[in-house]
């Protein structure tokens, strides 16, 4: 059965003979397919993002102690169609003095940079978009494109509120890309590829996980920071900022925006999976086909989704001031010693069996110094404001 | 496959494509009754005061210069981590000495109190 070991490029094969035979060229024949294939993967993700919604709602409540929807359908599965059809038929509402392009791009461009994303996402080893050899650097470009409509969105809404959630998307949006290329960039050393496929192939014998917990992390904080969930959700604070830059969205476009953020958390539940947990891999049992992988990467993708909606519903949300000095004084130093080290070790006992242990350990190291430097500093902040007779809570604030 | 690119350019425009699609349809289904009120700018029932393009804090540009700073530098440092293992022991410390210096203008806009929110 050739379909099952392969199936993308059977499909291609077969339908490029069929459009060859009626007279057209190969090129225009591959790009059509492309073109088709696209458009299934692309339904497929929204699709997929449909039923996140009610995933979503599903355990917000039950983490709240509620039933969520439970009307439409069996559990209320169909809960998220009847919330469609209402957004479709919403009147569609430009406030006054709003930059009208502006303004309908960026819901726009917010669905899409997540829609790019999927481009390179290796569900299995044959079932993948395209495997770009600048891979890592293509979702940090694309994810900056979601940054961009959020600004957009805020710039061009003519409304305090959203100016004010646009300004601290440029504060913390940004500032946290930069740990969180320093754990791609951990990633990129050890598997000394930037392809989505060979990172996943790096992983044969020992996931990153193991050879870097710090970098999971590390990378986990920021990819939370990126997509602005809590307690990272400053750009859209509810109780500050009444919805921050989508203040003044109504109807489809709020819609899309909020799909846009759903399936932005599902997509990095993926990366995480491809980055540091094997991707496909689970115990041999991805050996049986590509289809049986691709539903184990979705299932880890799944489960580091419901892992970011955990922490959203857990943690609450943190100052402006706390989350720029957590970004810049502890994240970015720690990140990069953590390259640093990496690198080095990783060079020094390259093809040795050591890599692994020495890997791990040098993480332990840098964990258990971070942790006793912060004790003691905490200490010494403790000491000071006792000595100056001010309250020891106010210590902490810089 | 000739040219990853063109994938993703198709990408690009399909992924276009569907969100203008939904707006689309809801511009067709959706009613259109605008009224003075219901376009007036949003803030808690109280009339909106002066211009809505506000200054704001110098702070944001400063984020976004230490920002700019390191996010250009990254783009060095990724070649470099791809060729890590074909290189020499020598390029490693070469590439540790270039974080260093960016970590040393970390810590000058720290000292400086640049990374204070005030």
């Amino acid at each position: 059965m050739e379909f099952w070991k392969d199936p993308i490029t059977t499909i291609f094969d077969s339908l490029l003979k069929s459009f060859t035979s009626g007279g057209m060229t190969e090129d225009l024949a591959t790009v059509l397919i492309y073109l088709i294939g696209i458009l299934a993967f692309i339904s497929f993700a929204m699709v997929l993002d449909i039923f996140l919604v009610w995933v979503e709602r599903k355990v917000v409540a039950r983490f709240q102690d509620r039933l969520g929807p439970n009307r439409i359908g069996p559990f209320g599965i169909f809960q998220p169609f009847a919330d469609i059809v209402k957004l479709l038929i919403k009147e569609d509402i430009t406030p006054f003095g709003a930059d009208v392009v502006l303004f309908n791009l960026a819901p726009i461009f917010s669905l899409m940079s997540v829609l790019l994303l999927w481009a390179i996402m290796p569900f299995a080893p044959k079932m993948v978009g395209v495997d770009l050899n600048v891979g890592m650097l293509y979702l940090v470009a694309a994810g900056s494109i979601g940054t961009l409509s959020v600004i957009m969105a805020g710039w061009s809404s003519n409304n305090k509120y959203a100016l004010m959630g646009a300004f601290r998307t440029v504060a913390q949006m940004v500032s946290y890309e930069i740990p969180m290329v320093a754990a791609l960039l951990v990633v990129t050393v050890l598997a000394g590829t930037m392809g989505a496929v060979g990172i996943v192939e790096a992983q044969e014998a020992v996931p990153f996980i193991i050879l870097s917990p710090l970098a999971f992390l590390i990378f986990l904080i920021s990819a939370i920071a990126e997509l602005g969930r809590s307690p990272f959700d400053l750009n859209e604070a509810e109780s500050e900022i009444v919805a921050g830059f989508h203040t003044e969205y109504t109807g489809m476009k709020f819609g899309l925006f909020y799909a846009g953020e759903l399936l932005h958390s599902f997509t990095f539940g993926g990366f995480i999976a491809l980055l540091f947990f094997g991707g496909h891999r689970l115990f041999g049992l991805e050996n049986l086909g590509p289809l049986v992988g691709a539903l184990i990467f979705m299932g880890k993708a799944l489960f580091f989704y419901w892992v970011i909606m955990w922490v959203k519903y857990t943690v609450p949300r943190i100052r402006v001031d706390h989350m720029l000095a957590f970004n810049w004084k502890f994240l970015t130093p720690l990140a990069f010693i953590l390259l640093m080290v990496t690198a080095l070790v990783g060079r020094i006992f390259l093809h040795s069996p050591w890599l692994a242990p020495a890997l791990f350990i040098s993480n332990i190291l840098i964990a258990w110094l971070t942790i006793e430097y912060l004790k003691s500093h905490a200490r010494k902040e403790r000491d000071q404001a006792e000595a100056s007779g001010s309250a020891p809570a106010t210590a902490t604030q810089h | 496959m000739q040219n990853p690119w063109i994938y993703v350019g198709i990408f690009v425009l399909v992924g276009l494509l569907i969100p203008i699609a939904a707006i689309a349809i809801a511009a067709i289904l959706g009613p259109k009754k605008p009224n003075a009120i219901k376009q007036s700018t949003y803030e808690c029932g109280i009339e909106t005061v002066g211009d809505s393009w506000v200054q704001f804090k110098a702070q944001y540009y400063i984020f976004g210069l230490v920002f700019l700073v390191f996010d250009v530098e990254t783009v060095f440092l990724f070649p470099w981590a791809v060729s890590l293992n074909s290189l020499p022991l020598f390029a490693v410390f070469e590439g540790i000495i270039f974080v260093l210096i960016l970590l040393a203008g970390l810590v000058y806009a720290w000292k400086k109190g640049m990374l204070e929110w005030v």
